[in-house]
């Protein structure tokens, strides 16, 4: 087999403040052989992007490709004038973004969108070309294949907005598709899907594509050769097998070990299990929501029902679900952002106000929340010592040289030089500011903090970084926390009990141990189930989507089980029909289900209670 | 539980600290564009202040032999339609351009923003109410307004001033609003509420310094409206009363000179030109202009 694609000394560059030119890719050279998938992997800045950019000619606003050649099939990419660029893109080499609904016209079809790259290169006519997608629609794995394309793109949900982002891209069979992180915005349980499509196809058509992933794991599952990126370098490039099981770089094995799931949780023993103190946070039958309350007092749009949770001092508690679960309208409920519709939420013993005007000052400060992305939570006017000091100021009434003071310690706590405390927010790097975003909930003093997906918008190392330093803290200080999360990784190694949300509903509750050993309910076993797996091959091995049983009808009964439409188990007369009754397994767990404990265990694709267990460790609170 | 993983990793966040590099943080200098603005700006403030000690002649004197006459050493930017020197006239009415327009923009600007963050931190209906009071104002239009106001209570200049900044005060609420409605959805502003912090703590330290760079610009065009505005009513004789004239009326009443290329209408034009672009050169590269450079630099 021949190199289809080969790219030899490129350098991208680009001009910084000062007006010198910045080298953002360093001289990389890689080939792909045809009907090959090349991972190229890095963490966020390190140039992956850029690479995958400059395969089509392209260089974002700022940037320039300063030297070097990219050779693709018979093509000098590179040497193109702007004509030969606009017939090489979309016909030869063919783009898909991570953001299929930012790429997406919501204007046009979809169909329309699809096979717009092939009317524009002129390569077949209207009816040719539909037939053709249509084809590919069914390739992908997406449902009524003949219709889909008549809808618009808010008519269908990511997972296959994405998809369908890849018949666009293949619609003209191109030589090379570039896939930029094309799962990475979307839920595990979606992820899989999107990737077994991917690579099917990918297989079937012989396609040569370039994948550029921060997830290790994603590139496990689809790649042949494996780049792997630092500071726009390549520090070791192989085959995928050689790069995952032995990496030789330095960078690579770093790379790899934050990648492997840790466990931090860590209550120190003694701190844990003082009897009959009363827990820090119970939360009994919460609801909650947006809109115009009705006359039952509920609200237009129900976000949370019938939430209970109990948090000890000094314990971590997780709580799991996809987007739009309703995981950060339940942290903004206990921070008093959203009054709840109904329900109680006990702090400490005393019960807590529903609004902020009504909590004390105290109550306040004992509750923090941490917020996603440090670029939205911190005032980008303000600077890191304004930032930290302000709640110092508030809550401890600090003043001056004391509060300087108090600063450099906090600082210190979350291992950012005291020489930053100048800096406004917005000239740190994302680790620095979501060390900043910590140091401020830290600031307080508080006894609860709430932690709405904190590491998500991090690279891989500076998550695990930020993860060793919240346990770190949790063991010095007792602080409790609630961590809110799409990703069960990050809610294992802090957690020491999980909660699982389903549309609002708390469907598990379970410790951390137990998590991922059956019998567990339906949607955690498919929720564990697709987190992708460092090794190559899972993605053969986990069991591909079972066709659902046939449900009539829903009843329209209040508390019908909401992972109805999804659910591989579900019983036609039961489940559409009467809400659910929470039982308690063995394992200890309360799941909300209609099957019993001895159906659930035989149902569920994870390892039963009973078999060895990998972490070592048995399970601690086994009935 | 910690894991001997977990102390392998504890040098990582050093790593991270020191290997990012971060841009340093730029001293507050000013572009070659933004010193040309704040030189003009000065000039115009000296000659505001200074002006009428610097004429040569007075105000209302009419010292040339002929109308328009040309530029002469005697009259260095010529004669005006009545024969008096426009020099001194510029001098003599750059201090009511600058300070009546500066005036009432300053005024409809800061009350604008203010009332924007009030209504925005305040709920809803005294937003809903403050916005409606506003927006009817706004369907006056701002020289009927500004003639009904000196028919009532005769031309002075605090009258002036207070009609112009009550004419341009609704679009700088409108634009201070929807600002501010935005950031205040920003999550650094939801912490600050949920930290207990008040409403007047959130508006001026939280949302205001956000927001202040495109009221500034907002300010740069509400200025040059004030001069607009002022220059019509004092050609309408409703303004600055004669002799005594703003830049506005000293190139309306020369307007018949145009035809013969008189100084005595493109220099005063030129005055206001100055005056306008030199604001806005300056507060458009006022510092918190590069911050989105920034923002884009380290994405």
């Amino acid at each position: 087999m021949k190199d289809l694609v080969r790219v030899s000394g490129l350098r991208v560059v680009a001009p910084n403040d000062s007006g010198e030119e910045q080298i953002i890719v360093k001289d990389v050279s890689f080939s792909i052989r045809q009907g090959e998938v090349l991972a190229l992997i890095g963490e966020s800045g390190s140039g992956k992007t850029t690479i995958a950019l400059a395969l089509m000619g392209y260089a974002r606003g700022g940037l320039r490709i300063a030297a070097g050649s990219v050779q693709i099939g018979a093509t000098a990419v590179l040497s193109l004038g702007a004509q030969g660029l606009s017939q090489l893109r979309g016909r030869q080499v063919a783009y898909i973004a991570q953001s299929a609904a930012a790429a997406f016209n919501p204007a046009k079809s979809i169909m329309d969108q699809v096979i717009e790259g092939a009317r524009i290169h002129g390569v077949m006519t209207r009816g040719v070309a539909e037939a053709k997608a249509i084809e590919l629609f069914r390739s992908l794995a997406l449902p009524a294949p003949e219709e889909i394309g008549r809808r618009y793109p808010h008519e269908v949900s990511g997972g296959q907005l994405q998809r369908l982002m890849a018949a666009m891209a293949l619609i003209t069979d191109p030589e090379l598709v570039i896939l930029d992180e094309p799962t990475t915005a979307l839920d595990v349980t979606t992820q899989i899907e999107v990737l077994r499509a991917f690579k099917q196809v990918v297989r079937n058509r012989n396609t040569t594509a370039v994948y550029v992933s921060h997830d290790l794991a994603v590139v496990a599952q689809i790649a042949d050769h494996i780049a792997v990126l630092n500071h726009g370098e390549i520090c070791e490039c192989g085959p995928a097998g050689q790069i995952l099981d032995t990496p030789c770089d330095s960078y690579t094995q770093t790379l790899m070990a934050a990648a492997r799931p840790v466990v931090r949780s860590a209550r120190s023993p003694d701190a844990g299990e003082k009897p009959a103190a009363p827990p820090l946070l119970a939360i009994d039958g919460l609801t909650a929501g947006y809109g115009r309350r009705d006359r039952h007092g509920l609200p237009n749009k129900l976000v949370l029902r019938d939430i209970s949770l109990t948090l000890q001092r000094g314990a971590a508690l997780g709580v799991i679900g996809e987007s739009g679960s309703g995981k950060s309208t339940l942290a903004r409920v206990i921070a008093g952002l959203i009054a709840p519709a109904g329900g109680t939420v006990q702090f400490d013993g005393a019960p807590l106000a529903p609004g902020l005007e009504q909590r004390t000052r105290e109550q306040l400060r004992r509750i923090q929340i941490v917020f996603q992305n440090a670029d939205t939570a911190l005032n980008p006017a303000h600077t890191v010592a304004r930032t930290l000091g302000r709640p110092l100021s508030q809550y401890h009434g600090l003043r001056g040289h004391v509060r300087e003071k108090r600063i450099a310690e906090l600082m210190d706590r979350v291992r950012l030089p005291a020489a930053l405390m100048q800096r406004r927010c917005v000239e740190l790097s994302g680790g620095q500011k979501q060390r900043i975003n910590l140091a401020r909930a830290l600031a307080a003093e508080p006894d609860l903090i709430l932690c709405d997906e904190v590491t998500s918008a991090l690279d891989t190392v500076v998550a695990a970084a930020i993860l060793d330093l919240m346990a770190e803290l949790r063991r010095e200080l007792n602080v409790s926390y609630l961590l809110i999360s799409h990703d069960i990784a990050t809610v294992r190694s802090l957690c020491d009990d999980v909660l699982v949300l389903y549309a609002g509903c708390k469907v598990e509750s379970t410790s951390r141990q137990a998590l991922s050993v059956a019998p567990s309910h339906p949607y955690t076993d498919l929720l564990v189930e697709s987190v992708p797996e460092l090794r190559r091959g899972w993605l053969e091995e986990v069991a591909p989507a079972v066709q659902l049983p046939p449900v009539g009808a829903s009843s329209g009964a209040l508390g019908l089980c909401t992972f109805l439409r999804r659910c591989p188990v579900r019983i036609d007369g039961v489940c559409n029909v009467e809400p659910p009754s929470r039982i308690v397994t063995r394992n200890g767990k309360q799941i909300l289900c209609h099957h019993s404990d001895e159906e659930l265990q035989h149902m569920c694709k994870l390892v039963p209670l009973d078999a060895n267990r990998p972490e070592g460790s048995a399970p601690e609170r086994p009935v | 539980m910690s894991t001997p993983v977990v102390s392998d990793q504890q040098p990582a966040p050093q790593g991270v600290v020191h290997r990012v590099r971060v841009p340093g943080r730029r001293p507050n200098r000013l572009s070659i564009a933004g010193l040309v603005g704040s030189a003009m700006v000065i000039f115009w403030l000296l000659v505001a202040l200074l002006g009428p000690l610097l004429a040569p002649h007075g105000v209302g004197a009419i010292v040339a032999d002929d109308s328009f006459a040309p530029m002469t050493v005697q009259f260095p930017l010529g004669s005006d339609y009545l024969g008096r020197d426009v020099l001194s006239r510029i001098l003599y009415g750059a201090r009511y351009t600058v300070g009546l327009a500066l005036a009432a923009a300053l005024l409809a600007s800061t009350a604008g923003t203010a009332l924007g963050l009030f209504a925005t931190v305040s709920g809803r209906w005294i937003d809903e109410t403050l916005s409606r009071l506003l927006d009817a104002l706004t369907c006056i239009p701002s020289k009927i307004f500004a003639l009904v106001m000196v028919a009532g209570f005769g031309s002075s200049v605090p009258l002036l001033i207070l009609t112009a900044a009550l004419s341009y005060l609704p679009g700088a609420y409108r634009i201070a609003r929807s600002l501010a409605v935005n950031l205040n959805m920003m999550e650094y502003v939801e912490v600050a509420r949920a930290r207990g912090e008040g409403r007047a703590q959130i508006a001026c330290f939280e949302i205001l310094p956000n927001m202040i760079h495109p009221m500034l610009a907002d300010f740069g065009l509400r200025f040059v409206f004030v001069v607009l505005l002022l220059s019509g009513l004092s050609f309408l004789g409703l303004g600055v009363q004669p002799p005594a004239a703003d830049l506005g009326s000293l190139v309306r009443e020369n307007i018949s000179g145009l035809a013969d290329g008189s100084p005595a209408v493109i220099m005063p034009a030129l005055a206001i030109a100055t005056l306008t672009i030199g604001v806005n050169l300056l507060i458009d590269s006022l510092p918190g202009r590069t911050r989105r450079l920034t923002q884009g630099a380290l994405r």
